[in-house]
């Protein structure tokens, strides 16, 4: 057998191979832009994989942004709080600690409280139950109680007890999968700081929502009227809490006849 | 001699356009074409490296490979030289050039791996063209990848507007309509030879 065609074969390739490696090398060196060091430290503090979940073209548009102080060095995503902090101490600003958030199930129509007009007993999913004349219970603004948002948990944070779904707030990370999965949206991420929330969805007249469950919110204002910081408004029947302003005071919990506006401790896990 | 490079210019956009008639360039064709100012930069940059590549690659098979008789490198030694061209354009550009280096910003990188270039390149070889013929189609491929991107990023943004059923939003809706574009370009089947007859 002919070895030659092989050997040229190889020598050929390797050959194209070679002066081609040399070019590069030596264009890289001697076209070589001086980067910015700054661009080039941030670079390296982030993750890499060009995800763009930060809003720019890839990692190296991010670090340049960053290093040019048009952009704020949390907003790395896969890097997390970790990255935030280098690329604060490589800027040398104050680390900006991402809010800390709680997902919070609002609702507090248990098996109990909540009048139900049917037994559910179809395919175990929330979405599929809600469907079925809006789920087992009678109020429309109710957790269906299937844990399809204990499903989609990454951290296995959540169970359904009592017909109802509960956070733990000492696993959750706050990522708010459960808050896009609950086909009644009535999952919230609440700062992990609050000391006061709203146990209802419920949107309907007083009247309705009471004749539904013993625990709805009936929107009758006296937590507004009451409240010294005027952070609480009753929009559409249903109480809504401004936390920027809420000092846990408790005296629209006192104030509130049906019970719905609980005290809340998310770092003592306690709830209610 | 001039009617023949029309020929091959006009056949390269509009007859055997390389995405739409020839389904190369399929990745940057769906990934670059949301918007229009996007779809441009690519084509220019596509067609910039097709001419470069046919450039190099040309000597190299008629002057190396075939003096040799290893024609069948050519897959292998061509990948090899464009990659190395894309780069050596990339550190080129930011060099000399960064305005352009950063219009082109991704897609000069992307353009390494696109089969649409390599097969350029190849299909220059294997019809025969000479070194002008082939720079000529070279430059009627890149500027029939700029068209199709130009057409399909207008084609998306209506997309976009419209109402379809959920299940068809993204990327399904998207792989339908580039089948329709891509229909309506064979109503050009046959219209050069009939052109120049």
């Amino acid at each position: 057998m002919d070895i030659m065609p092989i050997l040229m074969a190889l020598g050929v390739v390797a050959c194209v191979g070679l002066v081609l490696g040399i070019v590069l090398a030596l264009a890289s060196k001697f076209f070589a832009v001086d980067e910015d060091e700054k661009v080039k430290l941030v670079r390296e503090a982030l993750p890499g994989a060009n995800c763009g979940a930060c809003g720019y073209t890839g990692c190296d548009g991010y670090a340049e942004a960053v290093a040019k102080g048009e952009a704020e060095p949390n907003l790395c995503i896969p890097g997390g709080s970790s990255t935030a902090a280098q690329l604060s101490i490589i800027l040398g600003v104050k680390i900006q600690e991402l809010e800390p958030k709680v997902a919070f199930v609002a609702c507090g129509g248990d098996c109990e409280a909540a009048k139900s007009n049917a037994i559910y007993d179809g395919i175990k999913s929330c979405k599929a139950a809600a469907m079925v004349y809006g789920g087992p219970f009678d109020c429309a603004y109710s957790c269906v109680g299937c844990g399809d948002c204990a499903t989609v948990c990454p951290v296995n944070a959540i169970c359904v007890h009592d017909g109802l779904a509960h956070v733990d707030p000492r696993e959750c990370v706050g990522c708010g999968k459960c808050v896009g999965t609950c086909p009644k949206h009535i999952i919230k991420l609440l700062p992990k700081e609050s000391k006061t929330a709203v146990m209802c969805s419920n949107v309907q007249k007083g009247a309705l929502a009471r004749t539904n469950c013993k625990n709805a919110c009936i929107g009758c204002k006296k937590c507004e009227l009451n409240c010294p910081e005027k952070a609480i408004t009753v929009i559409d029947n249903l109480a809504r809490i401004d936390y920027d302003k809420c000092t846990g005071c408790r005296l629209c919990e006192e104030n509130c006849p049906t019970k719905c506006l609980k005290p809340i401790d998310f770092r003592n896990n306690k709830i209610g | 001699m001039f009617k023949t490079l029309i020929v091959i210019l006009l056949s390269a956009v509009l007859v055997n356009n390389y995405v739409l008639r020839q389904f190369l360039g399929i990745c940057p064709f769906l990934g670059v074409s949301k918007k229009l100012n996007q779809a441009v930069g690519m084509g220019v940059a596509v067609t910039f490296v097709m001419l470069l590549a046919t450039a190099v690659t040309w000597p190299i098979q008629n002057f190396v490979l075939n003096n040799l008789n290893l024609g069948y490198l050519q897959t292998i030694v061509f990948i090899l030289v464009i990659a190395s061209l894309v780069q050596f354009v990339e550190i080129f550009l930011k060099k000399f050039i960064p305005a352009l280096h950063k219009s082109l910003g991704v897609y000069l990188p992307l353009i390494t791996t696109n089969c649409a270039v390599l097969g350029v390149t190849i299909n220059n070889i294997k019809d025969g063209f000479n070194f002008l013929e082939s720079m000529v189609s070279a430059l009627g491929c890149g500027l029939g990848f700029m068209l199709a991107m130009v057409l399909f990023s207008g084609v998306r943004s209506r997309i976009d507007e419209s109402d379809i059923p959920e299940h068809f939003k993204g990327l399904p809706a998207t792989l339908i309509a580039a089948s329709f574009v891509s229909l309506a370009f064979f109503g050009f089947e046959g219209i050069v030879e009939n052109l120049f007859k």
